[in-house]
């Protein structure tokens, strides 16, 4: 096969995940609006106008508005993550991830190209949402966000992965609330998206203990590291490492001859 | 071959040369009022450098004409201590009279104005013949003490008689009272000696006097978004030399104000340590260090942008901050 039918088949790929979702406009707006509403709403009312004493890679005071963002960036693509598994459930069910299998590009390709698209779709989601932090006067190191790029495709990859290894594992539909419940909540409480590990601490050593377990703290540490122009080493080599592992197990889920798509037909035959 | 040799030799030089010379050769001192400790940082690399032991509960701080030495008020060792600047060393230990609190040093003659914060009364001292000059008789509680650019005029301010009280420097008396806002804390005068400004800790504002007349001609709000009223309190004061900007501390709120001189008006609100405490400026004019009093430490705040850029941790409860090129 050549590079010219792979790359083709990977813009063919990311053009139909981009047009599915300018096509859904509802998607992108809930995609902004929840981070907003965190970071107007919520961190209005934790403002903690006297500051947030200091942690790395802050070097001075911050308000907690500026704190929060890196964790809604996470959830952003957090949420995109877990909608584009929702995303494969669909296609699963109206019949379209069968055009797609057949393709006789090797199925690690097709998945892998999935996930770079789904993970592009939520960095578009991450700028905008950063352009509206700008917009209402959130003084972040906008110079750097350029900078967030390698951590937000990272991220992205980790989380797209993830969303591949459920759809996988979810039969039907319906099944999404219980991702959403079981997977998106602790994921995203549980972890230093919205307030430091060592305050969870002053809360509850075990809960602090649990959110360094959770990927999702390493992947928002990566961001918080990036936006101020460092390399939290410790947090790129766990997410590096989280992503290979889920990867592999997505695309062995996706394998009709060993993976749960091979056992869940056995099951429904 | 010979060329090349040249300008290797050019090209060391220059790098020993860059590497001797830092940019700013700044140090900054900060007083720990319950350490009784000086804190040394560089200019450069933002770190404590140096702790220097002095007397006991240090606050004000003031430099000599010549600036070779560093002058430090020990409030419960009723001392000033002269520290010189380039060894660090203590010089010489001179008697301030009770609880000295703010100090300044005349710029014309070797004097300098203490603030007896429980005996009314401000000391002149010389520093160089090691002699009381005068005391003069203030209200109750003195507090900050302000010198206009050309030594004329001395200002002091009284905690509990809420005044800025005039000391005319060649009579050594007070000839002009003006009543401020509650608890006034600090006094500094605009570098044309037009105006002085005053900042109130209770009141939570900043008066300014007009030194032609004596008489307040503008008060500064502050209204911090989003913290108590209460936990806006006024207290140290900076001013820039162009006459353009002036920053305020506002204590437990952990906000510097920063003001447009010309106006009056409040610019922005910058976040720093828990109850910021007094201010100084660079030699340059770009860079403000703030006393963070609870927190124990000092933060850099870039004056082109209003961002604080760092948090430098020193001793316990700095009070006063000193910049020295």
């Amino acid at each position: 096969m050549s590079a010219a039918a792979y790359l083709r088949c990977f813009l063919g790929i990311v053009y139909r995940e981009l047009l599915r979702f300018v096509h859904q406009r509802g998607r992108f707006i809930a995609a902004l609006v929840r981070p907003l509403v965190w970071l107007i709403v919520f961190a209005a009312g934790f403002r903690m106008a006297l500051g947030v004493a200091i942690s790395p890679p802050y070097k001075t005071y911050i308000l907690y508005e500026i704190y929060i963002v890196p964790g809604l960036i996470g959830m952003i693509q957090l949420f995109n993550g877990m909608q584009s598994s929702l995303s494969m459930v669909y296609d699963r069910e109206l019949g379209s991830m069968r055009v797609l299998l057949v393709s006789p590009l090797p199925r690690w390709f097709l998945l892998l190209s999935r996930l770079a698209a789904s993970t592009l779709v939520s960095i578009v989601q991450v700028y905008a949402f950063l352009f509206l932090a700008w917009a209402y006067g959130i003084r972040l190191p906008y110079g750097n966000a350029l900078l967030l790029l390698p951590a937000l495709f990272l991220t992205g990859l980790m989380l797209g992965s993830m969303g591949l290894l459920l759809s996988s594992l979810i039969k039907q539909l319906e099944n999404f609330a219980g991702v959403m419940n079981f997977v998106i909540f602790p994921m995203f409480f549980l972890s230093s998206a919205l307030y430091p590990i060592w305050r969870i601490k002053e809360g509850s050593p075990l809960l602090a203990q649990l959110a360094t377990f959770n990927p999702f703290t390493y992947a928002v540490e990566m961001i918080r590291f990036s936006f101020y122009g460092q390399v939290n080493v410790h947090a790129v080599a766990v997410t590096l490492g989280v992503t290979a592992i889920l990867l592999a197990l997505a695309i062995l889920g996706y394998n009709p001859a060993r993976g749960m798509m091979a056992r869940k037909r056995t099951t429904e035959a | 071959m010979a060329y090349r040799l040249k300008t290797a030799t050019a090209l060391i030089g220059a790098l020993v040369l860059a590497m001797a010379v830092p940019a700013h050769a700044e140090k900054i001192f900060v007083s720990n009022e319950q350490d009784n400790t000086v804190s040394v940082i560089d200019g450069d690399s933002l770190e404590v450098v140096d702790t220097i032991n002095v007397s006991r509960r240090p606050r004000a701080m003031a430099l000599s004409n010549d600036k070779k030495y560093l002058f430090v008020a020990g409030g419960d060792d009723e001392a000033v201590d002269m520290i010189d600047i380039a060894t660090h060393e203590l010089v010489q230990t001179l008697s301030s009279g009770p609880d000295p609190e703010v100090i300044r040093v005349d710029p014309n003659r070797p004097y300098i104005y203490i603030s007896n914060e429980d005996d009314n009364i401000v000391t002149v001292i010389d520093y160089e013949k090691r002699t009381r000059v005068t005391e003069i008789p203030v209200g109750v509680e003195p507090e900050g003490i302000g010198i206009s650019p050309d030594g004329r005029w001395v200002v002091n301010t009284t905690e509990t008689t809420n005044m800025a009280h005039f000391i005319d420097t060649e009579e050594m008396r007070v000839t002009q009272n003006v009543l401020v806002d509650a608890r006034p804390r600090h006094a500094e005068f605009k570098h044309d000696g037009s105006e002085v400004w005053v900042s109130s800790e209770i009141g939570a504002t900043v008066s300014v006097i007009d030194m032609d007349k004596f008489e307040i001609k503008h008060t500064i709000n502050f209204d911090v978004p989003g913290v108590t009223r209460e936990s806006v309190q006024a207290v140290g004061v900076e001013l820039s030399s162009d006459g353009k900007r002036a920053y305020v501390a506002l204590g437990p709120s952990n906000r510097v104000a920063v003001v447009d001189q010309e106006t009056y008006e409040v610019l922005d609100y910058v976040l720093v340590g828990q109850r910021v405490w007094h201010l100084a400026l660079d030699t340059a004019e770009k860079r403000l260090f703030t006393t963070n009093g609870v927190s124990g430490d000092v933060t850099v705040i870039d004056v082109e942008t209003n961002e604080p850029q760092v948090s430098i941790p020193v001793g316990r409860f700095p009070w006063g901050v000193i910049v020295v090129e």
